[in-house]
């Protein structure tokens, strides 16, 4: 097992490389400067010329490159072009947030979207299936800035339960951590539950077809260990699959519900890097991204053999 | 050992394990009597306001680098750092002597040595600091308290340079920092104003702490825009950034903000119901709607063309489609100038005013020679105010019978596009939309969009002698009346030459808290006066 775990992550070197070449020459051809925005309005084209220059913007494609690379090499991710921060010091202040909002998703998540799925499929045909089914469509329908509205505004405005933005460290406790993530994870979550407890589903009715499942019933198993400890662990292999995908999901969604919740997270810093066109920040965050997702599918991969002892590398 | 003690035990564990080890950002903390929380118009990005022009970063920089004079409600430059001056009779040699006891952020005097240093990187990226520094003999300090500045010509205007609000504002900053070459970034914030940045709480995009600076030693006159006693009444000032509107409402009703700088006109009714909320117009100078056409290439090239979307454009329907139906938020404006200011003037507008006359429109655009060649107008779509423009100028330029190009896309790529110089079929334009802050058009002195030099003009590139030769009248103008009767002169000039369209006149709504109180009309968001009871 170890051998093959260093051999994927050393594979992950030419995945990167390849990322940060494409998101370099992106960028490269990509219309807008950094330097009219720093400029302000009032600024003279000479102004912006001597600033794009200080920048270091007007030298040639492959020589920004390369000395990118040769920054990246030596561990450093380079300076934000707006705030003069190292882009590692930002991308480790908004780690924090996201990386809470990620984790509650993805708990909620198991934690709902697991046990709808296998009750769907347990009922497969009744009416809470079809009411399970239902939820998981309207979930699938419903953009994640409206549930993050319609959630802000019964449960913080209305009901005053809950605040509407926001983020509060757990260094400075559990709730008031919590109680920032709850209607964001909700938000950010709807689309995965969805997925996760149609997936499950799927799967679930598939092991409760098998002749194993027959036997345990006919030794006089009860329900709920057929379900959870022998239908559940072999249906397990693509649920988690999937979720390790919605791994991505949850990646493109906290940009917009950190921006509907003002967490400052990965998010909104992509956003903003973005639109003001900061190019090492951008470069950065994508970098880590690309990293994330990687890492993610060897999780996944050394999950399987952990649910499913026939898999071995 | 209880519950909330294991939680908090394990609160602790994760939280490391969450941030890595790094410092995390603390948004949501408890609301305090002595914390002052607000809402920028924008993310405070960076934080050099002679590197970087934009108004959010003067607005935050108005708060840690206090300014020699300060421009006050009746446009005339006060004393602030200063404790007096005295000029020649030939109007060429200014001595300045600071006031006692000023201090900046480390505890460190502020000096001559430090002035003159922050003048000399100011004027480097001001208009008119490059004017006074072409006219400058020499800028000296003469001890720790004086210093002289000595002209070859009168400059009349000199302290309304010194004290303007109009970015880059000539604030004061130590020796060390102000002498960062002009183009690059400071990383030190140490200042000399009411409040100092807390560098190291400052997250881009999410926050930014003032605390209040207990050595400032306030004026004793009565505060006006960025002139008299800057007493600041909270201990911090937290800017706390919600790039989404209806989050910004949603947390000032909830009480997890006080203030919001720029609540959108769409939202106000909802604030207004609110009985815990006041809402009230932020800048009294508010902005001009306009659309610049490009004098290089054709059809605008000729005075003609431009003249003819002139005659044509109701500046009602570009209001109405930046603010609504709210009639107390706009006006018309047959000037390129502020209105209720003391130089605002509508003379030469006639063109802006009555009904307007789209077939006469047509006339003259067709004796220009137009023929249906595209006109490529660009339009940021994630700037409300200029989508709103951009929607109405399409509709106008196909009633004129043009054949719209129309370019949606991100005010940063306009940015960048709109300073290309090469045909519009070939990545250059022919018309882009954007406004200015009603501060930058009280008069001539920092008014970029105004002047009408050619090459060196701003985008749009208008050449207009005729303009050129009036704002020079007003710099030489030496009384009100002699300024009135340029400014009269030069909306003429330009209004007949179309060196840019205004589009209108409009103001903004702020909104606070009812727990807040000393909120005041400026053209930037005034903290000090303002405190905040539980």
């Amino acid at each position: 097992m170890l051998p093959y775990i260093l051999r994927r992550i050393v594979s992950t070197l030419p995945v990167m490389a390849i990322v940060a070449l494409f998101v370099f020459s992106l960028l490269y051809i990509a219309p807008g400067d950094p330097a009219v925005v720093i400029a302000g309005d009032q600024a003279s084209p000479e102004d912006v010329e001597r600033i794009r220059q200080s920048l270091g913007l007007d030298r040639p494609f492959l020589i920004q490159f390369g000395s990118w690379v040769w920054r990246i090499l030596h561990g450093d991710l380079g300076t934000s072009i707006f705030t003069n921060l190292p882009v590692s010091t930002m991308i480790g202040q908004r780690l924090g947030p996201t990386l809470s909002l990620m984790c509650v998703t993805l708990l909620l998540t198991i934690a709902v979207a697991v046990p709808l799925g296998v009750v769907a499929a347990w009922k497969a045909g009744s009416f809470i299936d079809r009411a399970i089914m239902a939820f998981a469509v309207f979930g699938f329908s419903l953009p994640v800035f409206v549930v993050g509205y319609v959630l802000a505004y019964v449960f913080a405005l209305e009901l005053e339960w809950l605040p509407v933005q926001g983020y509060t460290p757990l260094t400075e406790g559990f709730w008031p951590w919590l109680q920032n993530l709850i209607l964001p994870a909700i938000a950010l979550g709807c689309v995965y539950i969805a997925l996760v407890a149609r997936i499950t589903r799927a799967t679930m009715l598939e092991v409760l077809q098998q002749d194993y499942i027959r036997t345990a019933r006919a030794k006089g198993m009860g329900q709920g260990g057929i379900l959870f400890i022998h239908a559940l662990k072999n249906a397990a292999v693509p649920i988690v699959t999937v979720i390790g995908i919605g791994i991505a999901l949850l990646i493109g969604g906290a940009v917009v519900t950190e921006s509907v919740f003002a967490i400052p997270g990965l998010g909104r810093l992509t956003i903003d890097a973005i639109l003001r066109r900061d190019y090492p920040v951008i470069q950065g965050i994508v970098l880590l991204f690309s990293f994330v997702y990687v890492l993610v599918n060897l999780m996944i991969d050394v999950t399987y053999t952990l649910v499913d002892p026939r898999i071995r590398y | 050992m209880d519950r909330r003690t294991v939680l908090k035990g394990l609160a602790g564990a994760g939280g490391l394990a969450l941030s890595g080890g790094l410092s995390a950002p603390a948004i949501a903390q408890g609301a305090s009597a002595r914390t002052l929380r607000f809402v920028p118009q924008a993310n405070l990005a960076n934080f050099d306001p002679i590197w970087g022009t934009q108004y959010v970063v003067r607005n935050a920089a108005a708060m840690v680098w206090d300014t020699l004079y300060g421009i006050d409600s009746s446009f005339q430059p006060q004393r602030q750092m200063v404790e007096s001056e005295e000029v020649t009779d030939d109007g060429t040699t200014w001595t300045f002597k600071l006031r006692s006891g000023l201090k900046f952020h480390d505890g460190e005097p502020v000096l001559s040595k430090d002035v003159v240093a922050s003048l000399n990187r100011w004027a480097v990226r001001d208009p008119m600091g490059l004017m006074i520094k072409a006219n400058q003999q020499e800028l000296t300090a003469v001890d720790d308290r004086t210093f002289k500045w000595v002209l070859k010509q009168p400059f009349p205007k000199l302290l309304f340079a010194l004290g303007k609000n109009n970015a880059p504002v000539a604030f004061i900053m130590p020796e060390r920092i102000a002498q960062t070459d002009p183009f690059k970034q400071i990383s030190d914030y140490i200042g000399s104003g009411p409040l100092k940045f807390a560098k190291g709480e400052w997250v881009p995009g999410a926050k930014a702490v003032f605390e209040k600076f207990a050595d400032y030693v306030p004026r004793q006159e009565k505060p006006s825009w960025l002139a008299g006693g800057k007493q600041v009444m909270v201990d911090r000032v937290e800017w706390v950034i919600m790039p989404d509107p209806a989050t910004a409402a949603a947390a000032l009703q909830n009480g997890e903000i006080d203030w919001w700088e720029n609540p959108i006109a769409d939202l106000v009714p909802v604030l207004k119901k609110n009985k815990n909320i006041s809402v009230d117009i932020g800048d009294p100078l508010g902005n001009i709607g306009s659309f610049r056409m490009n004098f290089l290439y054709p059809p605008f090239n000729d005075v003609k063309a431009r003249r003819a979307v002139m005659m044509a454009l109701s500046q009602e329907d570009y209001m109405r489609a930046i603010v609504g139906d709210d009639n107390s938020l706009w006006k018309s404006l047959p000037s390129f100038f502020t209105p209720d200011t003391p130089l605002y003037t509508e003379v030469g507008g006639d063109i802006l005013k009555g009904k307007r006359d789209l077939d006469a429109a047509k006339k003259l655009l067709a004796e220009s020679g137009y023929s249906g060649q595209p006109v490529t107008c660009l339009v940021a779509q994630d700037q409300p105010i200029t989508k709103a423009m951009g929607d109405v100028t399409a509709d106008l330029l196909k009633k004129l019978g043009m054949n719209v190009d129309f370019v949606a896309t991100d005010w940063g790529t306009v940015g960048a596009r709109r300073a290309v110089k090469a045909p519009p079929g070939q990545g250059g334009w022919n018309m882009f939309h954007t406004w200015h802050a009603g501060a930058d058009c009280v008069n001539p002195a920092p008014y970029t969009a105004i002047r009408a030099t050619g090459d060196k003009a701003w985008f749009g590139w208008p050449t207009s002698p005729a303009t050129e030769k009036e704002v020079t009248s007003w710099f030489e103008a030496k009384n009100i009346d002699e300024e009135k009767a340029a400014i009269g002169r030069l909306n003429t000039a330009a209004m007949d030459d179309v060196v840019y369209a205004p589009t209108g006149f409009f103001l903004g709504y702020t909104a606070w808290r009812k727990n807040v109180s000393g909120v005041a009309k400026g053209p930037v968001p005034l903290f000090w006066g303002v405190s905040k009871s539980a």
